[in-house]
């Protein structure tokens, strides 16, 4: 197994293939990054206002069943 | 006793707990996998004798369409679990399934064009496969969109099943059509009952890369079925104590 390419800038250019190559790599690595970072912040966001929420109810007991 | 482990299946709470220790063993997982095969498949498998280097985005577009299929037999499967046995958490993973199947046929879509410009000479073709993927990206919008149109979520779940076993229609027509229509799309490159048509200098990278998608798959499906959980038990006690235990700075 060796390294395909004579130079770096060979290997950015793929013998005219470059853009094309490069730009579907990045267009996936962009969707797969996405698909594990909404998640992450999803439950982040979940947390945070839940924890509001059990603060709110603490402080008022009487309107728990209000708070959805 | 056998059926134990199903039956605890149909409890959210066991499942969350459950997996919770093995989400960063399935991200140092798939992560590995992911940039293993990447760097092999840009760097050093070696250039097609017919395509030049044009190729190398084999190594994420096939990954990307397997995992666009086997996302939708995960969701339809779900739905028909979820609807015979009268389980939550099915309907929780189906839920969960369809954002992450739609970006990955859109995923497939787009690297399969870019592919196309170089090796067919045209972004776009009304092949039978290029087609037949359009239309499963169309279900999975339409999952999403069926999701969002229902205020009660009972008739939402039901309703989105109903259309995921539907839409499993489609997916024996994508695997086929390359086969039943002799068009611009190659053939299969791996096939399980004779000899793949791919060298192993190029085959192994486009493996680990398979591998490595069916790991991050397992991993964002799952990181997304716990939050759903989180969400529709938020009234229970267990979820209220994990979100008080959980450290306020998060």
């Amino acid at each position: 197994m060796k390294f395909q390419f004579e130079t770096i800038a060979d290997f950015i250019a793929m013998n005219g293939h470059g853009p094309y190559v490069w730009a579907s790599y990045a267009i996936t690595f962009a969707a797969l990054i996405f698909l594990l970072v909404s998640p992450l912040l999803q439950k982040k966001n979940f947390i945070k206002q839940q924890q509001k929420l059990q603060k709110l109810a603490q402080a008022n007991p009487a309107a728990d069943q209000s708070v959805e | 006793m056998a059926w134990q482990w199903f039956h605890r299946l149909g409890s959210p709470r066991w499942f969350y707990e459950k997996t919770t220790a093995w989400m960063p063993w399935l991200a140092a997982l798939s992560i590995a996998l992911l940039l293993t095969g990447a760097v092999w498949g840009l760097a050093f498998a070696p250039a097609d004798f017919k395509q030049g280097n044009s190729y190398r985005i084999i190594y994420i577009h096939v990954p990307a369409a397997f995992l666009a299929l086997a996302g939708y037999y995960i969701m339809a499967i779900s739905g028909a679990v979820g609807l015979i046995w009268k389980m939550k958490l099915p309907f929780m993973v189906m839920k969960s399934a369809a954002p992450i199947g739609a970006l990955l046929t859109f995923v497939s879509l787009v690297t399969g064009s870019i592919w196309g410009k170089p090796t067919w000479g045209t972004w776009w073709e009304w092949d039978a496969r290029i087609t037949s993927m359009l239309i499963l990206f169309f279900l999975y919008l339409g999952m999403i969109a069926l999701q969002q149109a229902f205020t009660h979520r009972d008739t939402s779940d039901k309703a989105s099943a109903v259309l995921a076993l539907v839409g499993m229609v489609n997916i024996p027509i994508i695997y086929k059509s390359v086969d039943w229509w002799n068009t611009l799309h190659q053939p299969a490159t791996i096939k399980f009952t004779s000899k793949s048509t791919i060298d192993p200098s190029m085959l192994y990278p486009l493996l680990i890369m398979v591998i490595g998608f069916y790991a991050f798959y397992a991993l964002v499906l799952l990181l997304n079925t716990r939050v759903e959980i989180l969400r529709r038990e938020s009234r229970t006690q267990w979820v209220s104590d994990l979100i008080s235990a959980t450290n306020k700075r998060a």
